[in-house]
């Protein structure tokens, strides 16, 4: 078990690393460096800058060394004080920038896990225990078509539909009189109302998933020997499935979710573009495109540790949840 | 989008199993080759062979979006903007096929066209008609299309509409069969460059193992760990402004297959794996045989249906992801055309709602999906029927 844990989380680090390599690769890829863009921003307010002042703030900045220097002074930077450099377009440390955000982006995927798990594992179980009835099949159905339909296109469907039958366009996250102010029991009243729709768009093709799996691997336990004993001893037939095939059929569930995980930060910033959601996503597309690059790496800096982070935490879940795993580690 | 590893699931219990009485097809069943033999499984599993035909209809608008066009994708006209959709008639006012002239003027409240079909009026359609002039495949020139007007004096309140118009009085049919076209090939050439990565980093890592194979594993779980949209925005937003469509096309498929080739070398890895211990290897080696010639004369080739189900099952995902881009607009721009350049104009809820037909691309794209999701799945199911999920 020992074993276990060490090694993922010397693999956590490695991948964090790894995210932080990929996040400052993009930060450097468009032509012209943070100085450029400093200098566009000041040419735009009407001061000018000459070659002489921009040499100075090159060196100032460090941006006469290597690359590596470079990056060693980013993450020395972030490590030390937090700090991922400057926004241009809001004038305000990155950090700030996308706080709110990037809070509200793992409210979401978390609100979205929990869909999927309270919505998937009892329609996987009624699909296994009532194999090929009616239900079986309506929620077959209803999975491939989940699966098959891009994130993006359902938020467009259900926007599409909400504003031809009520007459309302589903879109952020906040009444207009809680956007950008503090906490309060309020606004997260507020929230809970609005949340559910980017979280039922954002769940359907996790929920597919899952609700498929939890049927599979209920179906190979129900035809097993011990199940077959219980139902001989007279144990009630519910009791008999919820007890035991149900908590081993869970199990996939849980590893499942760290596989989910990055698909669904991935769909949350496209539906948070269609539906205008205050999370990372709409922030990401508008820095990418007006090339504020320290803020665009911010981003997929930050949700790509969060992916990471979650991948961990479900990996610790399942240790605790599947014993088989403790057992055979600690064995070896 | 987890719809590869879904698929496998939803194969299960779905095998078909060649069944067969009489004697006579046991010994066509035992001459069969490989190939007949997953041919004809591949006939049983229903679905799967229903969808592989919506896919080649699919790829025959590939080839023909010119032809199959009425009117080119890039000609705007702002006096046609938002334009419904034609219909057309049948046997009427003498001809087979018809469309009603349509007349528009601007609503000056609104400043929006405002269309009045006039069906007294009607304009005969043929096909094989004529139209506008195109090269086929870029060589044959020719101006017959699908659909063209009988009449050939041009009529300047004639047109064939099918899909209506967007804001620009672009014709949205014709722009869908090019759309098509682009999201399509570069699924195509996205999963080419991906099952060159795949095979290669898979082989590798099956055939060698031990550390090798722990260090490829790792780095694939690693990019598996993390979001890829994100990271496809970011090094798409890099392009540079002067760069052609053609290279944005090449580099858009590039940056994808960066990171889909790891669910292809997984299968692989998979193969080379359960294979690498098999009689035939062993002889091969003891002949002499190099490695490379092992790999790819002696392995490779015993396993090209796993190969060619994973990639049918990676193609839809290369189109979601392309789509995705383009309409978050960091992927394909206009005047480029691909499903996700076309829905970013239905991006909107008011327009949508207003012009309905803005959405009919989003149509095709979910069947192309579908159709392409079932027909992997069938693929699979024929190559190895009897494979654990």
């Amino acid at each position: 078990m020992l074993n276990f844990l060490i090694r993922r989380t010397v693999f956590m680090f490695v991948a964090l690393w790894a995210v932080t390599l990929i996040s400052f690769f993009i930060i450097n890829l468009p032509e012209g460096d943070y100085v450029t863009a400093y200098i566009a921003t000041l040419q735009a307010t009407g001061s000018m800058v000459d070659a002489d002042e921009a040499d100075n703030l090159r060196i100032f900045y460090g941006l006469d060394r290597p690359l590596y220097v470079q990056y060693l002074k980013w993450m020395k930077e972030m490590v030390l004080h937090q700090n991922l450099g400057f926004s241009f377009e809001y004038n305000m440390p990155v950090t700030e920038v996308i706080a709110e955000r990037l809070l509200l982006t793992m409210i979401l995927a978390i609100a979205c896990i929990i869909f999927i798990w309270t919505v998937a594992i009892p329609f996987g179980i009624i699909s296994a225990v009532k194999q090929y009835s009616v239900w079986d099949y309506l929620f077959t159905f209803l999975g491939f078509i989940g699966l098959a339909i891009p994130d993006f296109m359902i938020a467009l469907i259900a926007m599409y539909m909400f504003f031809v039958w009520f007459d309302f366009s589903p879109g952020g996250l906040f009444s207009p009189e809680y956007v950008g102010v503090p906490w309060s029991f309020g606004r997260v009243r507020d929230l809970i109302d609005h949340i559910w729709i980017p979280m039922v768009v954002l769940g359907t093709a996790g929920t597919a998933t899952l609700m498929r799996i939890t049927r599979a691997n209920l179906l190979d336990e129900l035809s097993k020997p011990y199940v077959i004993t219980a139902r001989a001893k007279g144990m009630s037939e519910w009791r008999l499935i919820m007890k035991y095939p149900v908590r081993l059929a869970l199990n996939p569930a849980i590893s499942l979710t760290a596989y989910i995980l990055p698909y669904l930060i991935s769909g949350s910033i496209i539906v948070g573009v269609v539906l205008s959601l205050p999370t990372v996503g709409p922030m990401l597309v508008r820095a990418l495109v007006a090339q504020d690059m320290f803020l665009a790496g911010g981003i997929i800096l930050l949700i790509g540790f969060m992916t990471v982070v979650g991948t961990f935490i479900s990996d610790i879940l399942l240790l605790w949840v599947d014993p088989r795993i403790r057992l055979e580690e600690g064995a070896s | 989008m987890v719809m590869n590893s879904i698929a496998k699931i939803f194969s299960k219990g779905n095998v078909p199993v060649p069944v067969s009485q009489d004697t006579n097809e046991i010994n066509s069943i035992e001459l069969a080759t490989q190939r007949q033999l997953i041919w004809r499984r591949f006939k049983r599993h229903r679905l799967g062979f229903a969808a592989s035909i919506v896919v080649v209809l699919f790829y025959v608008i590939v080839l023909f979006a010119d032809f199959l066009s009425t009117a080119p994708p890039v000609d705007y006209a702002a006096a046609r903007g938002y334009m419904p959709p034609q219909g057309i008639h049948f046997f009427h006012d003498g001809n087979f096929m018809s469309v009603c002239e349509v007349s528009g003027a601007r609503n000056m409240e609104s400043y929006l066209m405002e269309f009045e079909s006039d069906c007294d009026n009607t304009q005969g359609i043929s096909f094989f008609g004529k139209g506008y002039d195109y090269k086929l495949w870029g060589i044959i020139p020719t101006n017959r299309h699908i659909l063209g007007m009988k009449d050939e004096t041009v009529d300047p309140n004639a047109w064939i509409h099918l899909f209506g118009t967007d804001k620009q009085g672009r014709d949205v049919f014709s722009r869908s069969m090019h759309a098509t076209r682009v999201s399509l090939t570069i699924g195509l050439v996205g999963v080419a460059l991906s099952i060159v990565f795949g095979i290669f980093v898979g082989a590798i890592s099956g055939y060698y193992g031990g550390i090798i194979d722990s260090i490829l594993q790792r780095i694939i779980e690693i990019i598996r760990s993390i979001p890829t949209i994100p990271l496809y925005m970011g090094l798409s937003s890099a392009f540079p402004e002067d760069w052609t469509i053609n290279q944005i096309y090449f580099m858009i498929t590039v940056i994808i297959s960066l990171f889909a080739w790891t669910d292809l070398a997984r299968v692989i890895r998979g193969r080379f794996l359960s294979l690498k211990d098999e009689d035939f290897v062993t002889a091969a080696r003891l002949n002499g045989a190099k490695t490379m010639r092992i790999i790819f004369i002696h392995m490779l080739p015993s396993f090209y249906s796993h190969i060619i189900a994973q990639a049918s099952l990676s193609l839809p995902l290369m189109i979601v992801t392309e789509t995705s881009l383009s309409f978050l607009g960091l992927g394909l721009r206009p005047p480029a055309v691909s499903y996700g350049v076309l829905l970013k104009d239905a991006q909107n809820v008011q327009s949508v709602a207003n012009m309905p037909w803005l959405f009919l691309p989003a149509i095709l794209v979910v069947l192309v999906i579908l159709a392409l999701n079932f027909m992997g799945d069938g693929i699979r199911d024929a190559a190895d029927p009897y494979q654990e999920v």
